[in-house]
């Protein structure tokens, strides 16, 4: 339920954030599609252009549309944030739970954004063939589970390495890590469907923004539920006094 | 109170948690598709949500066509 609401929260402000920081790429990236007309797919503004037909949603529907898809992907991600954690506390060896909390954020950040963006960099509108979708939603969908295999084989390495000392720690941990993802990376096929006439400045403007988005929710899924946590364990005190 | 805990008491890990959680990680599973990928045929509103939600998809990273 915490997970819920912290994701909600999460969510919104992610929103506000892509809002700002992205709609502005995503406004421009549909101007320079709508120049090219290179193909038709409906991103509102088609409404401009007299003959073609009334777009499903307009571009400020779209607008709000942004808020009610990341807060809704908040409210997924900290439900699942949430029974990850209650599953996998034992596990985690932290006297504490607010570093657990903050632990497992960064753990499914670097796995479910950081890995899937290194391989397959988000891209604006205009940029993509239609006739590709399938193939790359599955190896986007493959990355995500490789950068979360990557992150358990790094965790895991890293205590089995423990026992050679201090510095094997760290370091068998992100060798694990770099393996399994270098391993990935090679064995996937890479995609580049960016046309060469599209601005590269405003590209990487598009997916920093995009990354930012992420990374504002995770930090404040992780930072929300490490308050939750904390709150909840000092009612739970005050109970037992 | 023995040590002064700085952990919640996690119950430990029953068949019965675990369905509970099974079942919630599904739902949210299926939230997460409907944002992402949907297009139409879960949500039987045609490709309204789809575009509705298409900025939104674009800075998650999600692939879009």
């Amino acid at each position: 339920m915490r997970g819920l609401i912290v994701g909600l929260f999460a969510g919104l402000l992610a929103g506000a954030f892509a809002y700002t920081m992205g709609e502005p790429h995503i406004d421009a990236a549909i101007a320079i599609e709508e120049a090219g007309a290179a193909h038709t797919h409906d991103h509102g503004d088609a409404a401009a252009s007299s003959e073609e037909e009334e777009p499903l949603v307009s571009r400020n529907g779209q607008r709000a549309g942004l808020f009610l898809a990341t807060t809704l992907y908040g409210v997924a991600l900290g439900g699942i944030f949430a029974v990850g954690f209650t599953l996998l506390r034992r596990k985690l060896r932290t006297g504490n739970d607010s570093y657990a909390a903050l632990g497992l954020a960064a753990a499914g950040f670097i796995g479910i954004v950081l890995v899937p963006f290194l391989k397959y960099p988000p891209n604006p509108p205009a940029v993509g063939d239609p006739e590709t979708i399938t193939r790359r939603t599955v190896t986007y969908l493959l990355t995500l589970v490789i950068g979360l295999l990557a992150v358990w084989a790094g965790v895991a390495a890293s205590r089995w390495a423990a026992r050679y000392g201090d510095i094997a720690r760290p370091a068998g941990g992100v060798a694990a890590f770099l393996v399994t993802i270098v391993a990935a990376y090679l064995i996937l096929p890479s995609i580049n469907e960016v046309p060469g006439s599209f601005p590269a400045t405003l590209l990487w403007q598009f997916r920093f923004a995009s990354l930012g988005t992420q990374a504002t929710l995770w930090l404040l899924l992780g930072f929300g539920y490490a308050v939750a946590v904390d709150r909840r364990l000092s009612r739970q005190k005050v109970v037992a006094a | 109170m023995a040590a002064p805990a700085r952990t919640l008491a996690v119950p430990a890990v029953s068949p019965r948690l675990l369905a509970v959680a099974l079942l919630s990680v599904g739902l949210m599973l299926m939230l997460g598709y409907l944002v992402a990928f949907d297009q139409g045929a879960v949500s039987q509103s045609g490709m309204y949500l789809h575009e509705l939600m298409h900025d939104g998809r674009h800075l998650l990273g999600v692939p879009c066509h």
